[in-house]
Protein backbone atom coordinates (compact mmCIF):
# COMPACT_ATOMS: atom_id res chain seq x y z
CA UNK A 1 0.00 0.00 0.00
CA UNK A 2 1.05 3.32 -0.68
CA UNK A 3 1.29 5.75 1.81
CA UNK A 4 0.09 8.88 0.23
CA UNK A 5 0.05 11.14 2.93
CA UNK A 6 3.80 10.73 3.21
CA UNK A 7 4.26 10.78 -0.46
CA UNK A 8 2.45 14.37 0.15
CA UNK A 9 5.14 15.41 2.79
CA UNK A 10 7.04 15.44 -0.23
CA UNK A 11 5.86 17.84 -2.95
CA UNK A 12 6.13 21.48 -1.28
CA UNK A 13 4.15 23.54 -3.42
CA UNK A 14 1.13 21.23 -2.79
CA UNK A 15 0.65 22.75 0.65
CA UNK A 16 -0.68 26.25 -0.06
CA UNK A 17 -3.92 28.11 -0.50
CA UNK A 18 -5.80 29.32 -3.19
CA UNK A 19 -7.96 31.83 -3.01
CA UNK A 20 -8.61 30.87 0.99
CA UNK A 21 -8.22 26.93 0.09
CA UNK A 22 -6.35 23.93 0.71
CA UNK A 23 -4.91 23.47 -2.98
CA UNK A 24 -6.59 21.40 -4.86
CA UNK A 25 -3.92 20.18 -8.17
CA UNK A 26 -5.78 18.09 -10.36
CA UNK A 27 -3.59 19.44 -13.80
CA UNK A 28 -1.59 16.62 -13.74
CA UNK A 29 -1.66 16.04 -17.70
CA UNK A 30 -0.40 19.36 -17.98
CA UNK A 31 2.33 19.29 -15.37
CA UNK A 32 3.24 16.77 -12.52
CA UNK A 33 4.92 18.80 -8.82
CA UNK A 34 8.18 17.93 -8.32
CA UNK A 35 9.20 16.22 -5.18
CA UNK A 36 11.92 17.34 -3.01
CA UNK A 37 14.48 15.35 -3.96
CA UNK A 38 13.74 16.31 -7.77
CA UNK A 39 14.19 20.41 -6.46
CA UNK A 40 17.66 18.84 -4.30
CA UNK A 41 18.92 17.82 -7.11
CA UNK A 42 18.92 20.55 -9.47
CA UNK A 43 20.45 22.04 -6.56
CA UNK A 44 22.78 19.79 -5.96
CA UNK A 45 23.99 20.37 -9.50
CA UNK A 46 24.72 23.96 -9.60
CA UNK A 47 26.33 23.84 -6.11
CA UNK A 48 28.82 21.51 -6.42
CA UNK A 49 28.99 20.02 -10.22
CA UNK A 50 28.46 22.92 -12.50
CA UNK A 51 30.51 22.21 -15.70
CA UNK A 52 29.67 21.75 -18.92
CA UNK A 53 29.49 17.72 -19.79
CA UNK A 54 31.38 15.93 -22.49
CA UNK A 55 33.79 18.30 -23.70
CA UNK A 56 36.41 19.08 -20.12
CA UNK A 57 39.06 16.68 -18.50
CA UNK A 58 38.53 18.41 -15.11
CA UNK A 59 37.67 17.09 -12.08
CA UNK A 60 33.81 18.97 -12.27
CA UNK A 61 33.25 18.40 -15.81
CA UNK A 62 33.86 14.69 -14.89
CA UNK A 63 31.15 14.45 -12.36
CA UNK A 64 28.37 16.41 -14.23
CA UNK A 65 29.09 14.42 -17.42
CA UNK A 66 28.75 10.90 -15.33
CA UNK A 67 25.83 12.10 -13.22
CA UNK A 68 24.12 13.22 -16.86
CA UNK A 69 25.17 9.99 -18.66
CA UNK A 70 24.09 7.90 -15.52
CA UNK A 71 20.43 9.44 -16.29
CA UNK A 72 20.58 8.33 -19.66
CA UNK A 73 21.11 4.81 -18.45
CA UNK A 74 18.18 4.94 -15.91
CA UNK A 75 16.02 6.10 -18.60
CA UNK A 76 17.23 3.38 -20.87
CA UNK A 77 16.50 0.76 -18.01
CA UNK A 78 13.17 2.69 -17.42
CA UNK A 79 11.69 1.99 -21.09
CA UNK A 80 13.85 -0.71 -21.53
CA UNK A 81 15.52 0.17 -24.51
CA UNK A 82 18.53 -2.04 -25.57
CA UNK A 83 21.52 0.59 -25.85
CA UNK A 84 22.08 3.49 -24.10
CA UNK A 85 23.06 5.51 -27.12
CA UNK A 86 19.09 4.71 -28.69
CA UNK A 87 17.89 7.76 -25.63
CA UNK A 88 18.71 11.50 -26.86
CA UNK A 89 17.98 13.92 -24.79
CA UNK A 90 15.87 16.45 -25.92
CA UNK A 91 14.48 19.93 -24.37
CA UNK A 92 10.84 18.10 -24.17
CA UNK A 93 8.46 15.59 -25.52
CA UNK A 94 7.47 18.23 -28.19
CA UNK A 95 11.29 18.05 -29.66
CA UNK A 96 11.71 14.88 -29.43
CA UNK A 97 9.17 14.56 -32.25
CA UNK A 98 9.84 17.53 -34.08
CA UNK A 99 13.45 15.82 -34.18
CA UNK A 100 11.79 12.57 -35.75
CA UNK A 101 9.31 14.82 -38.00
CA UNK A 102 12.06 17.14 -38.98
CA UNK A 103 14.42 13.94 -39.93
CA UNK A 104 11.88 12.41 -42.07
CA UNK A 105 11.28 15.61 -44.43
CA UNK A 106 14.32 14.31 -46.19
CA UNK A 107 13.26 10.38 -46.24
CA UNK A 108 10.02 10.94 -47.11
CA UNK A 109 8.76 11.37 -51.00
CA UNK A 110 5.84 12.42 -53.36
CA UNK A 111 3.18 9.93 -52.93
CA UNK A 112 4.32 9.06 -49.17
CA UNK A 113 1.54 8.70 -46.20
CA UNK A 114 2.16 9.34 -42.76
CA UNK A 115 -0.85 8.12 -40.89
CA UNK A 116 -1.49 10.46 -37.55
CA UNK A 117 -4.31 9.46 -35.35
CA UNK A 118 -7.78 12.09 -34.46
CA UNK A 119 -6.82 12.48 -30.79
CA UNK A 120 -3.14 13.38 -31.08
CA UNK A 121 -1.86 16.73 -29.32
CA UNK A 122 -0.93 19.46 -31.56
CA UNK A 123 2.44 18.77 -30.75
CA UNK A 124 1.70 15.26 -33.12
CA UNK A 125 0.05 17.01 -35.58
CA UNK A 126 1.87 19.98 -37.19
CA UNK A 127 5.07 19.14 -37.13
CA UNK A 128 4.42 16.15 -39.36
CA UNK A 129 1.88 18.26 -41.40
CA UNK A 130 5.27 20.31 -41.91
CA UNK A 131 7.07 17.38 -42.44
CA UNK A 132 4.53 16.44 -45.67
CA UNK A 133 4.39 20.08 -46.81
CA UNK A 134 8.22 19.91 -47.09
CA UNK A 135 8.19 16.71 -48.65
CA UNK A 136 4.91 16.60 -50.93
CA UNK A 137 3.97 13.85 -48.56
CA UNK A 138 -0.34 13.33 -47.71
CA UNK A 139 -0.72 13.14 -44.12
CA UNK A 140 -3.90 10.95 -43.47
CA UNK A 141 -5.94 10.98 -39.69
CA UNK A 142 -6.82 7.40 -38.04
CA UNK A 143 -10.48 7.93 -37.09
CA UNK A 144 -11.77 8.07 -33.69
CA UNK A 145 -15.31 6.79 -32.72
CA UNK A 146 -17.89 8.64 -30.46
CA UNK A 147 -16.64 6.52 -27.39
CA UNK A 148 -12.81 7.91 -27.87
CA UNK A 149 -11.31 4.74 -29.28
CA UNK A 150 -9.30 4.46 -32.24
CA UNK A 151 -11.04 2.66 -35.40
CA UNK A 152 -8.59 -0.12 -35.62
CA UNK A 153 -10.01 -1.56 -39.18
CA UNK A 154 -10.28 1.78 -40.21
CA UNK A 155 -6.94 2.11 -39.42
CA UNK A 156 -6.05 -0.85 -40.87
CA UNK A 157 -7.25 -0.15 -44.50
CA UNK A 158 -5.40 3.26 -44.09
CA UNK A 159 -2.16 1.04 -43.75
CA UNK A 160 -0.35 0.45 -47.33
CA UNK A 161 3.01 0.26 -49.13
CA UNK A 162 2.25 3.96 -49.14
CA UNK A 163 2.63 3.97 -45.75
CA UNK A 164 6.57 5.52 -44.52
CA UNK A 165 5.33 6.82 -40.24
CA UNK A 166 2.21 6.27 -38.04
CA UNK A 167 2.41 8.51 -35.51
CA UNK A 168 0.06 8.36 -32.14
CA UNK A 169 0.01 8.82 -28.96
CA UNK A 170 0.42 6.09 -26.28
CA UNK A 171 -2.49 7.98 -24.18
CA UNK A 172 -4.54 10.40 -25.11
CA UNK A 173 -4.13 13.67 -23.53
CA UNK A 174 -7.76 14.70 -23.74
CA UNK A 175 -9.38 11.97 -23.14
CA UNK A 176 -6.99 9.43 -21.54
CA UNK A 177 -7.33 6.81 -24.14
CA UNK A 178 -5.19 4.07 -24.07
CA UNK A 179 -4.14 3.07 -27.42
CA UNK A 180 -3.46 -0.59 -28.79
CA UNK A 181 0.17 0.94 -29.89
CA UNK A 182 1.63 -2.42 -29.59
CA UNK A 183 -0.72 -4.17 -32.16
CA UNK A 184 -0.79 -0.57 -34.27
CA UNK A 185 3.05 -1.28 -34.62
CA UNK A 186 2.57 -4.39 -35.56
CA UNK A 187 0.43 -3.98 -38.48
CA UNK A 188 2.38 -1.01 -39.17
CA UNK A 189 5.60 -3.15 -39.77
CA UNK A 190 4.21 -5.45 -42.03
CA UNK A 191 3.78 -2.85 -44.79
CA UNK A 192 7.57 -1.32 -43.70
CA UNK A 193 6.28 1.90 -41.86
CA UNK A 194 7.85 2.94 -39.21
CA UNK A 195 6.06 4.12 -35.94
CA UNK A 196 6.40 6.97 -33.72
CA UNK A 197 4.51 6.75 -30.14
CA UNK A 198 3.81 10.12 -28.48
CA UNK A 199 4.19 8.98 -24.61
CA UNK A 200 4.06 12.14 -23.12
CA UNK A 201 0.88 11.51 -20.80
CA UNK A 202 1.86 7.16 -20.67
CA UNK A 203 5.30 8.27 -18.90
CA UNK A 204 3.45 8.73 -15.94
CA UNK A 205 0.57 6.34 -15.92
CA UNK A 206 2.27 2.91 -17.03
CA UNK A 207 4.96 1.05 -17.72
CA UNK A 208 6.71 1.13 -21.13
CA UNK A 209 8.73 -1.53 -22.63
CA UNK A 210 9.90 -0.03 -26.12
CA UNK A 211 11.35 -3.71 -26.88
CA UNK A 212 8.13 -5.13 -26.08
CA UNK A 213 6.37 -2.84 -28.06
CA UNK A 214 8.72 -2.70 -30.76
CA UNK A 215 8.41 0.99 -31.34
CA UNK A 216 10.78 2.52 -33.87
CA UNK A 217 10.68 5.95 -31.76
CA UNK A 218 9.35 6.62 -28.23
CA UNK A 219 9.01 10.04 -26.82
CA UNK A 220 8.68 10.80 -23.31
CA UNK A 221 8.34 14.17 -21.30
CA UNK A 222 10.29 15.25 -17.78
CA UNK A 223 8.11 17.30 -16.11
CA UNK A 224 4.88 15.01 -16.22
CA UNK A 225 6.75 12.12 -14.77
CA UNK A 226 7.82 14.35 -11.64
CA UNK A 227 10.73 15.76 -13.22
CA UNK A 228 11.72 19.22 -14.64
CA UNK A 229 10.64 21.15 -17.83
CA UNK A 230 12.78 21.51 -20.60
CA UNK A 231 13.88 17.89 -20.40
CA UNK A 232 12.68 15.35 -22.25
CA UNK A 233 13.86 11.91 -24.26
CA UNK A 234 13.88 10.71 -27.60
CA UNK A 235 14.01 6.43 -27.58
CA UNK A 236 14.85 5.76 -31.19
CA UNK A 237 16.25 2.61 -32.87
CA UNK A 238 19.65 2.05 -33.81
CA UNK A 239 18.89 1.51 -37.14
CA UNK A 240 16.73 4.79 -37.70
CA UNK A 241 18.75 7.31 -35.81
CA UNK A 242 21.88 6.66 -38.04
CA UNK A 243 19.31 6.81 -40.71
CA UNK A 244 17.86 10.27 -40.18
CA UNK A 245 20.20 13.44 -40.73
CA UNK A 246 20.83 15.43 -37.74
CA UNK A 247 18.52 17.73 -36.25
CA UNK A 248 20.52 21.21 -35.27
CA UNK A 249 24.09 21.77 -36.15
CA UNK A 250 26.68 22.60 -33.49
CA UNK A 251 29.05 21.83 -31.24
CA UNK A 252 28.64 18.26 -29.41
CA UNK A 253 27.12 16.62 -32.63
CA UNK A 254 30.21 16.45 -34.61
CA UNK A 255 33.40 14.28 -34.85
CA UNK A 256 35.44 16.86 -36.93
CA UNK A 257 34.41 20.17 -38.52
CA UNK A 258 36.46 22.03 -41.64
CA UNK A 259 35.28 24.72 -43.81
CA UNK A 260 35.34 21.60 -46.52
CA UNK A 261 33.20 18.88 -44.62
CA UNK A 262 32.03 18.04 -41.04
CA UNK A 263 31.41 15.27 -40.20
CA UNK A 264 29.04 13.84 -37.66
CA UNK A 265 29.42 12.51 -34.26
CA UNK A 266 28.22 9.32 -33.32
CA UNK A 267 25.08 8.28 -31.54
CA UNK A 268 23.59 9.72 -29.42
CA UNK A 269 25.81 12.80 -29.90
CA UNK A 270 24.35 13.65 -33.11
CA UNK A 271 21.23 14.84 -32.05
CA UNK A 272 22.41 16.42 -29.17
CA UNK A 273 24.00 20.09 -30.46
CA UNK A 274 25.03 22.94 -27.58
CA UNK A 275 25.33 23.01 -24.53
CA UNK A 276 22.19 21.13 -23.07
CA UNK A 277 20.04 21.24 -19.63
CA UNK A 278 22.44 19.65 -17.63
CA UNK A 279 20.55 20.08 -14.51
CA UNK A 280 17.34 18.80 -15.99
CA UNK A 281 18.85 15.71 -17.41
CA UNK A 282 20.68 14.79 -14.27
CA UNK A 283 16.74 15.84 -12.23
CA UNK A 284 15.41 13.66 -14.47
CA UNK A 285 16.65 10.99 -13.27
CA UNK A 286 15.83 11.37 -9.64
CA UNK A 287 12.49 11.29 -10.52
CA UNK A 288 12.29 8.24 -12.52
CA UNK A 289 13.99 6.88 -9.33
CA UNK A 290 11.83 8.32 -7.08
CA UNK A 291 8.62 6.64 -9.05
CA UNK A 292 9.97 3.77 -9.61
CA UNK A 293 11.19 3.26 -5.78
CA UNK A 294 7.58 4.10 -5.52
CA UNK A 295 6.85 0.92 -7.73
CA UNK A 296 5.32 1.86 -10.61
CA UNK A 297 2.41 -0.82 -10.46
CA UNK A 298 1.12 0.10 -7.47
CA UNK A 299 1.20 3.62 -8.63
CA UNK A 300 -0.79 2.87 -11.63
CA UNK A 301 -3.06 0.87 -9.68
CA UNK A 302 -3.93 3.88 -6.96
CA UNK A 303 -4.55 6.31 -9.71
CA UNK A 304 -6.54 4.08 -11.50
CA UNK A 305 -8.45 4.05 -8.36
CA UNK A 306 -8.89 7.68 -8.31
CA UNK A 307 -9.82 8.02 -11.55
CA UNK A 308 -12.92 5.12 -11.15
CA UNK A 309 -13.74 6.72 -7.98
CA UNK A 310 -14.09 10.35 -9.40
CA UNK A 311 -16.13 9.15 -12.84
CA UNK A 312 -18.13 7.41 -9.98
CA UNK A 313 -18.98 10.49 -7.97
CA UNK A 314 -18.95 12.60 -10.64
CA UNK A 315 -21.88 10.39 -12.39
CA UNK A 316 -23.92 11.24 -9.59
CA UNK A 317 -24.26 14.70 -11.17
CA UNK A 318 -27.27 15.73 -13.14
CA UNK A 319 -26.18 16.74 -16.75
CA UNK A 320 -22.75 15.21 -16.67
CA UNK A 321 -21.55 14.09 -19.75
CA UNK A 322 -18.05 12.19 -19.64
CA UNK A 323 -15.94 13.28 -23.23
CA UNK A 324 -13.99 9.54 -23.68
CA UNK A 325 -15.20 6.74 -22.34
CA UNK A 326 -12.70 4.23 -24.16
CA UNK A 327 -12.79 0.77 -21.97
CA UNK A 328 -9.00 1.24 -21.58
CA UNK A 329 -8.49 4.73 -19.74
CA UNK A 330 -5.41 6.06 -17.79
CA UNK A 331 -5.12 9.35 -15.71
CA UNK A 332 -7.81 11.56 -16.78
CA UNK A 333 -11.69 11.93 -16.22
CA UNK A 334 -12.26 14.40 -19.38
CA UNK A 335 -15.80 16.08 -18.72
CA UNK A 336 -19.23 18.70 -19.56
CA UNK A 337 -21.89 19.40 -17.22
CA UNK A 338 -24.85 20.17 -19.09
CA UNK A 339 -24.36 23.09 -21.32
CA UNK A 340 -22.31 24.61 -18.78
CA UNK A 341 -19.00 26.33 -20.90
CA UNK A 342 -15.60 24.49 -19.51
CA UNK A 343 -14.34 28.02 -19.33
CA UNK A 344 -16.63 28.91 -16.84
CA UNK A 345 -16.66 25.82 -14.91
CA UNK A 346 -12.74 26.17 -14.54
CA UNK A 347 -13.11 30.19 -13.05
CA UNK A 348 -15.21 29.01 -10.21
CA UNK A 349 -13.44 26.38 -9.39
CA UNK A 350 -10.31 28.03 -9.40
CA UNK A 351 -11.79 30.01 -7.17
CA UNK A 352 -12.44 27.09 -5.54
CA UNK A 353 -8.91 26.15 -5.00
CA UNK A 354 -9.30 23.39 -7.55
CA UNK A 355 -6.76 23.33 -10.46
CA UNK A 356 -8.62 21.90 -13.24
CA UNK A 357 -7.77 22.21 -17.31
CA UNK A 358 -10.59 23.29 -19.50
CA UNK A 359 -10.34 23.97 -22.95
CA UNK A 360 -9.36 21.89 -25.68
CA UNK A 361 -6.23 20.87 -24.42
CA UNK A 362 -4.06 21.24 -27.43
CA UNK A 363 -6.51 18.59 -29.06
CA UNK A 364 -9.12 21.14 -31.30
CA UNK A 365 -9.55 18.23 -34.30
CA UNK A 366 -10.87 15.82 -30.76
CA UNK A 367 -13.34 18.44 -29.78
CA UNK A 368 -14.07 19.67 -33.53
CA UNK A 369 -15.06 15.84 -34.28
CA UNK A 370 -17.36 16.01 -30.61
CA UNK A 371 -18.46 19.46 -31.39
CA UNK A 372 -17.68 20.52 -28.27
CA UNK A 373 -15.66 23.89 -27.48
CA UNK A 374 -13.51 22.07 -25.36
CA UNK A 375 -13.88 20.07 -21.80
CA UNK A 376 -13.03 19.95 -18.01
CA UNK A 377 -10.18 17.66 -17.59
CA UNK A 378 -9.11 16.17 -14.19
CA UNK A 379 -6.21 14.57 -14.20
CA UNK A 380 -4.34 12.99 -11.57
CA UNK A 381 -1.05 11.51 -9.87
CA UNK A 382 0.14 9.52 -7.22
CA UNK A 383 0.01 12.57 -4.76
CA UNK A 384 -3.87 13.14 -5.37
CA UNK A 385 -6.66 11.68 -2.69
CA UNK A 386 -9.94 10.55 -2.36
CA UNK A 387 -10.89 13.67 -0.10
CA UNK A 388 -9.66 15.70 -3.13
CA UNK A 389 -11.74 14.02 -5.14
CA UNK A 390 -14.85 15.00 -2.98
CA UNK A 391 -13.83 18.33 -3.06
CA UNK A 392 -13.79 18.70 -7.04
CA UNK A 393 -17.31 16.90 -6.74
CA UNK A 394 -18.47 19.28 -4.29
CA UNK A 395 -16.89 22.45 -6.14
CA UNK A 396 -18.58 21.35 -10.01
CA UNK A 397 -22.28 21.24 -8.05
CA UNK A 398 -21.60 24.49 -6.60
CA UNK A 399 -20.09 25.70 -10.08
CA UNK A 400 -23.60 24.30 -11.35
CA UNK A 401 -25.77 25.79 -9.13
CA UNK A 402 -24.10 28.97 -10.17
CA UNK A 403 -24.11 28.78 -13.81
CA UNK A 404 -27.09 26.87 -13.96
CA UNK B 1 -25.52 59.22 -22.08
CA UNK B 2 -23.25 59.95 -18.27
CA UNK B 3 -19.59 59.85 -19.89
CA UNK B 4 -17.32 56.68 -19.80
CA UNK B 5 -15.76 57.33 -16.69
CA UNK B 6 -19.25 57.86 -14.35
CA UNK B 7 -20.49 54.63 -16.19
CA UNK B 8 -17.33 53.32 -14.91
CA UNK B 9 -17.54 54.73 -11.35
CA UNK B 10 -21.47 53.37 -11.35
CA UNK B 11 -19.90 50.01 -12.36
CA UNK B 12 -17.72 49.96 -9.12
CA UNK B 13 -20.14 50.91 -7.04
CA UNK B 14 -22.16 48.66 -7.97
CA UNK B 15 -19.76 45.94 -7.37
CA UNK B 16 -19.09 47.19 -3.81
CA UNK B 17 -22.12 45.77 -2.56
CA UNK B 18 -20.84 42.40 -2.64
CA UNK B 19 -18.30 41.32 -0.52
CA UNK B 20 -17.10 38.07 -1.43
CA UNK B 21 -16.46 36.89 -4.71
CA UNK B 22 -19.32 34.75 -5.16
CA UNK B 23 -21.41 37.22 -5.15
CA UNK B 24 -19.22 39.31 -7.68
CA UNK B 25 -19.42 36.28 -9.93
CA UNK B 26 -23.16 35.46 -9.78
CA UNK B 27 -23.84 39.19 -10.53
CA UNK B 28 -21.47 39.03 -13.72
CA UNK B 29 -23.00 35.65 -14.53
CA UNK B 30 -26.26 37.72 -14.48
CA UNK B 31 -24.90 40.80 -16.52
CA UNK B 32 -24.18 38.03 -18.71
CA UNK B 33 -27.28 35.88 -19.17
CA UNK B 34 -29.11 39.82 -19.82
CA UNK B 35 -26.29 40.72 -22.29
CA UNK B 36 -28.46 42.34 -25.57
CA UNK B 37 -27.97 39.25 -28.06
CA UNK B 38 -26.33 39.96 -31.22
CA UNK B 39 -27.88 39.63 -34.54
CA UNK B 40 -26.84 36.54 -36.08
CA UNK B 41 -26.20 38.36 -39.41
CA UNK B 42 -23.18 39.61 -37.46
CA UNK B 43 -21.80 36.20 -35.69
CA UNK B 44 -19.21 36.00 -38.48
CA UNK B 45 -15.57 34.79 -38.92
CA UNK B 46 -14.69 38.17 -39.24
CA UNK B 47 -16.30 39.49 -36.32
CA UNK B 48 -14.99 36.61 -34.42
CA UNK B 49 -12.36 36.67 -31.92
CA UNK B 50 -10.62 33.51 -30.93
CA UNK B 51 -9.39 33.10 -27.50
CA UNK B 52 -8.13 29.41 -26.35
CA UNK B 53 -10.70 28.78 -23.86
CA UNK B 54 -13.66 31.37 -24.90
CA UNK B 55 -14.95 32.89 -28.60
CA UNK B 56 -16.07 36.49 -28.22
CA UNK B 57 -18.13 38.32 -31.16
CA UNK B 58 -18.07 41.78 -31.75
CA UNK B 59 -19.98 44.18 -34.13
CA UNK B 60 -19.24 48.01 -34.51
CA UNK B 61 -21.54 50.43 -36.11
CA UNK B 62 -21.43 54.28 -36.49
CA UNK B 63 -24.90 56.31 -35.39
CA UNK B 64 -24.70 60.02 -35.15
CA UNK B 65 -21.40 60.45 -34.24
CA UNK B 66 -21.05 57.72 -31.79
CA UNK B 67 -20.09 54.27 -31.87
CA UNK B 68 -22.47 51.32 -31.31
CA UNK B 69 -21.14 47.99 -29.74
CA UNK B 70 -22.94 44.55 -29.75
CA UNK B 71 -21.05 41.33 -29.01
CA UNK B 72 -21.67 37.67 -27.30
CA UNK B 73 -19.58 34.92 -26.05
CA UNK B 74 -19.65 30.98 -25.71
CA UNK B 75 -18.64 30.95 -21.91
CA UNK B 76 -21.32 33.34 -19.67
CA UNK B 77 -18.30 34.54 -17.75
CA UNK B 78 -17.17 36.12 -20.57
CA UNK B 79 -20.12 37.39 -21.65
CA UNK B 80 -20.32 39.00 -18.21
CA UNK B 81 -17.49 40.94 -18.42
CA UNK B 82 -18.17 41.75 -22.41
CA UNK B 83 -21.73 43.53 -21.20
CA UNK B 84 -20.05 45.28 -18.74
CA UNK B 85 -17.74 46.59 -21.59
CA UNK B 86 -20.33 47.62 -23.80
CA UNK B 87 -22.54 49.12 -21.30
CA UNK B 88 -19.38 51.31 -20.79
CA UNK B 89 -18.29 52.19 -24.37
CA UNK B 90 -21.53 51.85 -26.80
CA UNK B 91 -22.69 55.08 -27.23
CA UNK B 92 -19.92 56.98 -26.69
CA UNK B 93 -18.02 59.14 -28.95
CA UNK B 94 -15.21 57.28 -30.83
CA UNK B 95 -12.48 59.86 -29.70
CA UNK B 96 -13.38 59.18 -25.72
CA UNK B 97 -13.65 55.27 -26.52
CA UNK B 98 -9.89 55.65 -27.83
CA UNK B 99 -8.82 57.38 -24.88
CA UNK B 100 -10.16 55.49 -22.25
CA UNK B 101 -9.17 52.56 -19.85
CA UNK B 102 -10.41 49.31 -18.62
CA UNK B 103 -9.44 49.68 -14.47
CA UNK B 104 -12.30 49.34 -13.32
CA UNK B 105 -12.44 45.96 -13.97
CA UNK B 106 -9.39 45.58 -12.01
CA UNK B 107 -11.36 47.68 -9.35
CA UNK B 108 -13.90 45.37 -9.18
CA UNK B 109 -11.64 42.70 -8.48
CA UNK B 110 -11.88 40.78 -12.08
CA UNK B 111 -8.47 41.61 -12.82
CA UNK B 112 -7.94 37.55 -13.53
CA UNK B 113 -10.54 38.63 -16.32
CA UNK B 114 -8.57 39.98 -18.19
CA UNK B 115 -4.92 38.73 -17.98
CA UNK B 116 -3.48 37.34 -21.28
CA UNK B 117 -3.34 34.00 -19.54
CA UNK B 118 -6.71 33.46 -19.21
CA UNK B 119 -6.45 33.22 -23.12
CA UNK B 120 -10.45 34.51 -22.96
CA UNK B 121 -10.27 37.13 -25.74
CA UNK B 122 -11.17 39.29 -23.87
CA UNK B 123 -8.09 41.06 -24.34
CA UNK B 124 -8.25 41.15 -27.45
CA UNK B 125 -11.80 42.27 -27.41
CA UNK B 126 -11.21 45.36 -25.63
CA UNK B 127 -8.31 45.96 -28.76
CA UNK B 128 -10.59 45.41 -31.24
CA UNK B 129 -13.35 47.96 -29.57
CA UNK B 130 -10.65 50.66 -29.41
CA UNK B 131 -9.21 49.81 -33.46
CA UNK B 132 -12.64 49.83 -34.52
CA UNK B 133 -13.37 53.35 -32.41
CA UNK B 134 -10.05 55.07 -33.98
CA UNK B 135 -11.23 53.55 -37.37
CA UNK B 136 -14.46 55.84 -36.98
CA UNK B 137 -12.59 58.48 -35.76
CA UNK B 138 -10.23 58.71 -38.62
CA UNK B 139 -12.73 58.32 -41.63
CA UNK B 140 -15.09 61.74 -39.46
Amino acid sequence: MLDIQHIRTQFPTLHQEVNGHPLVYLDNGATTHKPQVVIDAISHYYEKQNSNIHRGVHHLSQLATDAYEASRETIRQHLNAERSHEIIFTKGNTEAINLVANGFRSLLKEGDEVLVSAMEHHSNIVPWQMACESASATLKVIPMNEMGELEIDSYKSLLSDKTKVVAVNHISNALGTINPVKQMIQWAHEVGSAVLVDGAQAGPHCSIDVQDLNADFYCISGHKVYGPTGIGALYGKEEWLKKLPPYQGGGEMIATVSFKETTYADLPHKFEAGTPNIAGGIALKTAIDWLNALGLEKVVAYEKELVDYATQELSKIEGMRFIGQATEKAGVVSFLVGDIHPYDMGMILDKLGIAVRTGHHCAQPVMDQLCIPGTVRASFAVYNTKEEVNRLVEGVKKAKMMLS
Amino acid sequence: MASIQDIQQDIIDEFDMFEEWMGKYEHIIDLGKSLPLIKEQFKTKDNLIKGCQSRVWLHAQQQDGTVLYTADSDAIMTKGIIALLVRTFSGQKAQDIVQADTEFINQIGLKEQLSPTRANGLVSMVKQMKLYALAFQSQN
